[in-house]
């Protein structure tokens, strides 16, 4: 059984926009894709099209199998059951994506309780060990998400995803709000982390550099429809669409001028 | 620490208030409707604060308007907090029709002058008290609800409740864990102001002569007796006077201070 099997998605906006076109993609278990597009292609709306939580207003039409589970028509109290162990997400944005008035310790216990059933003492070294997994001191538990600097946050924010125990991470952008050293470590870290575990991982990025360190293979959208799919090191080597080749020019361009700063 | 400070000089203030109305319960200078003491007699001697133009101890109809102010208040908070933050929570998570007619519904009762609400409560009902707490707080829900609702839509946008709902937390846990830990300071807040305002609404209430009616004594009626005859007896006016502002001023200051006190981010960077 696949960890996640979308095929012809399409969502669409109330207004009848088309946001993603036919969309399809497969991921096995323990396998890691990237959803590579520029900014508003559909990878974040793909993301949560895949959880069955789309913003109000939208729908999705086509097949997500997610662990299994139909998500596409079947109620929300069901696929609770679903969320976080057949998939975990992590956002963007960390500091929004965790509640500023809850202390982080408490934020991860949450999932913890809920997944593994613990309570009390054995609750709160599982906490403190899933902080320490992400590479957290002890204190970060007690401490406010505001408290935390940004490389941080995305580590709780990690930990948050993983304490769920998922069989798919998908990462929507986790390094784009990061400085460029911590983004290497935070990759470092995911790349590590999902080894470790044998997740899939459903990795989106609009940087083609960042895809290629993570991903297997490679799906490139565009306006919401896929325009090339494949392995990452064939895609990389020889785009054949050419979005797809304006997006290995840009990158090639950057390591280029990197190269030319600092030989 | 401005938020502890302006808490606890808001708390002194209501508290004084509070503590003249508990006084108020089990001792008076001299009985509400006693008319003894002669008209206008002047402050001093058997009646601290004088008499007013019936003849009754102003102090004594000071401390038992401190009662009738802070049931008023508090009351009108109950009725309305309770209703309000129910509609609005209702409204909140409500379906897009269903919101769309409770915010309509909101809007009239909010264009309503609580003045005519309470003329017409008290049409409806008799003139008491309960007919006052009940009209302000009314009034009030209203007011109440559309804040509620405006939180809870705000806080449901947010990313930290997509990210609860990407772990597969429920609906139910969603609310008490986050919505409700993120809406409460606001609301507090609010509801604090609200027992200012709603002091200020029976005040003026009881100054038209729509208010409780007697025996209940009331700042707001005292002031408008007091009206006629401010140049030659000033203290009738000034006492109810200073007490208002000074039950009003505390409960302001005491909304501030919660402000500053219930988020984290303004307490660490103070
Ligand atoms: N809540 C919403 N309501 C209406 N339109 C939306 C909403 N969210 C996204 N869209 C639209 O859907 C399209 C795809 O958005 P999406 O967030 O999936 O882009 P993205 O590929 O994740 O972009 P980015 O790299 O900037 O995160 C955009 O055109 C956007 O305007
Ligand atoms: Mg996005």
């Amino acid at each position: 059984m696949s960890a996640l099997a979308v095929t012809g998605l399409s969502i669409r906006h109330a207004d009848g926009r088309e946001l993603v076109h036919d969309l399809s993609l497969a991921l096995a278990p323990g396998e890691r894709l990237g959803l590579i597009g520029e900014s508003g292609s559909g990878k974040s709306l793909t993301a949560l099209a895949v959880m069955g939580l789309l913003p109000a207003g939208m729908a999705a039409h086509g097949s997500v199998l997610l662990g299994g589970t139909q998500v596409i028509g079947t109620p929300d109290r069901r696929l609770n059951r679903v969320r976080g162990r057949a998939a975990a997400v992590v956002f963007q944005e960390p500091l929004t994506a965790m509640d500023p008035l809850m202390r982080v310790g408490r934020q991860l216990a949450g999932p913890i309780r809920r997944r593994r059933g613990l309570r009390g003492a054995r609750l709160r070294a599982a906490v403190l060990s899933a902080l320490a997994e992400v590479r957290l001191p002890d204190r970060a538990a007690v401490a406010y998400p505001h408290e935390l600097s940004g490389g941080q946050r995305q580590r709780a924010a990690i930990a948050m995803a993983l304490a769920c125990e998922p069989e798919l991470l998908i990462a929507d952008e986790p390094t784009t709000a990061l400085d460029v050293t911590v983004q290497a470590e935070i990759l470092a870290l995911l790349d590590g982390l999902v080894t470790g575990r044998g997740m899939a991982l459903l990795f989106i990025s609009h940087d083609l550099a960042v895809i290629a360190e993570v991903a297997d293979r490679v799906v490139v959208l565009k306006d919401g429809s896929m325009v090339e799919s494949g392995r990452t090191r064939d895609i990389v080597r020889e785009p054949r669409h050419a979005y797809t080749r304006s997006l290995v020019d840009s990158a090639w361009a950057l390591e280029g001028e990197l190269d030319r700063l600092a030989p | 620490m401005r938020g502890r400070l302006t808490f606890a000089a808001g708390c002194a203030l209501v508290g004084l208030v509070l503590a003249v109305a508990l006084v108020s319960l089990v001792w008076l200078p001299y009985d509400p409707a006693d008319t003894t003491g002669g008209r206008l007699a002047p402050p001093g001697g058997a009646h601290l604060l004088g008499t007013d133009k019936l003849g009754r101890d102003l102090l004594t109809q000071l401390m038992a308007g401190a009662r009738t102010a802070l049931i008023a208040g508090i009351g009108s908070v109950l009725v309305g907090g309770l209703l309000g933050v129910t509609g609005g929570l209702l409204a909140g998570f409500a379906t897009r029709w269903l919101d769309d007619a409770l915010s309509a519904a909101l809007d009239i009762v909010i264009a309503f002058p609580t003045l005519l609400l309470a003329m017409l409560v008290a049409a409806a009902r008799e003139a008491s008290l309960g007919s006052v707490v009940l009209a302000i707080g009314l009034g009030m829900s209203a007011i109440v609800a559309r804040l509620t609702r405006v939180l809870v839509k705000r806080v449901l946008a947010q990313d930290y409740i997509t990210a609860a709902r990407t772990s597969g937390t429920s609906w139910p846990r969603i609310v008490a864990e986050h919505v409700l830990p993120n809406i409460w300071p606001m609301l507090l807040v609010n509801l604090a102001l609200q027992l200012g305002l709603a002091v200020l609404a029976e005040a003026a209430l009881s100054y038209l002569g729509l208010g409780p009616p007697p025996p209940n004594a009331s700042w707001g009626r005292l002031l408008q007796e007091a009206q006629a005859t401010v140049l030659t007896a000033p203290t009738g006016a000034i006492a109810p006077g200073v007490l208002l502002v000074v039950l009003v001023v505390g409960t302001n200051l005491v909304a501030d201070g919660l402000r500053d006190l219930a988020d984290p981010t303004r307490r660490r960077s103070r």
